[in-house]
């Protein structure tokens, strides 16, 4: 038998939709994800039934992302919008200067020990401010760990709602980023222009 | 080294044929049924799965019980019921014909052509199903794919 019958992409939708409902209804939705565009590229919003536990850059490849995201947290993952649309909303207040932090439960599972201390701090520094790699060091209790601070910046689970874009050389210019220099430029100006407006 | 893929990549990848498995075994109406208690089964167990099974042979023998269990859930509710969710309409053009042309062969020879042609199972994973011989397999699967082609006779012609 050579021909395949086709199925319609609009039934496959249509299953697909109730499949996402009755996982997160019977606790099987582990891991929901979504792609939002932005000023940056696109992003992907990953969740847990704990909160938010990644946001990923474009350029990180979303696809290399859900796979470690399958190794590191379940392979229960599923790609479910409609469970966020409050990270979707606030990140586009944010984008649009009109949000300067974020309310949104976090889940850290992807944090363990100096990391998570340095990305837990980063929401000391203030939006429209910066601070140094050295600074951070101290911040998190070990000044002279600098160097890993900058690794603890770079795999931040949740770049953007934790603010490692924030985190620049000692000389005041950018530095690296997860999301790539220009990301990082980006976000800054937004901080300074809004900054400066409020 | 093979390492395990996220759920949705299965859903993308094998939801077609789970759903053409699921339409030849149980018709186009119940079908959407059996396809979503599938993928639910399969979602349950997934984290349990070996990263290097065969996903596609997985999801069409879980297929099969659920079909199962939807033709006896339906043999049981003769008139439809309130939770049922709303039906759809069939299949439409040329593919109505030929889910009626599946649904008019003898069970096990709807069984093997849903499993073996559609869903790629070998004979000897459908005869562990079905019952009886992978050998018996191969001939109820050769005889339901003949009356296909006198039934059907653009199946041959046609590509997906």
């Amino acid at each position: 038998m050579t021909y395949l019958p086709d199925v319609a992409d609009t039934d496959l939708r249509r299953l697909r939709a109730t499949l996402v409902a009755r996982a997160a209804a019977d606790g099987l939705l582990d891991v929901a994800y979504r792609t939002v565009d932005s000023p940056v590229g696109p992003l992907l919003l990953a969740r847990t039934p704990a909160g938010l536990v990644r946001v990923a850059f474009g350029v990180q490849d979303h696809e290399a992302v859900l796979t470690t995201l399958a190794q590191q947290v379940s392979p229960r993952v599923l790609e479910a919008p409609g469970q966020l649309d409050d990270a979707a909303r606030e990140l586009d207040e944010y984008f649009a200067g009109r949000r300067t932090a974020f309310d949104l439960p976090l889940d850290l599972q992807l944090l363990r020990g100096f990391r998570r201390d340095v990305v837990l701090h980063l929401p000391d520094i203030a939006y429209g401010r910066t601070a140094s790699y050295a600074q951070m060091a101290g911040l998190a209790g070990s000044p002279r760990a600098v160097r890993a601070v900058g690794t603890a910046c770079a795999l931040n689970p949740l770049p953007v709602v934790l603010p490692c874009h924030r985190v620049v050389r000692s000389d005041g210019t950018p530095g690296q980023y997860a999301g790539g220099a220009a990301a990082k430029l980006t976000l800054l100006d937004l901080e300074t222009r809004v900054g400066a407006a409020a | 080294m093979t390492v395990k893929q996220p759920f949705e990549r299965v859903v993308v990848v094998h939801g077609p044929t789970v759903l053409r498995v699921c339409r030849a075994v149980v018709g186009p109406v119940d079908a959407d049924d059996a396809w979503s208690e599938t993928f639910l089964a399969a979602l349950r167990a997934y984290p349990d799965l070996p990263a290097d099974a065969n996903v596609e042979a997985w999801l069409v023998t879980i297929a099969h019980r659920k079909a199962i269990d939807v033709v006896r859930r339906a043999a049981r509710h003769a008139v439809p019921v309130a939770d049922v969710p709303d039906r759809v309409l069939p299949p439409q053009g040329r593919d109505l014909d030929l889910w009626a042309a599946i649904a008019a062969l003898p069970t096990k020879q709807r069984q093997v052509v849903a499993y073996h042609h559609l869903g790629g199972l070998p004979y000897d994973d459908v005869a562990a199903l079905v019952g009886g011989t992978a050998a018996a397999a191969r001939r109820a699967g050769s005889d339901g794919v003949a009356t296909l082609r006198r039934t059907y006779p653009t199946i041959d012609q046609e590509q997906s």
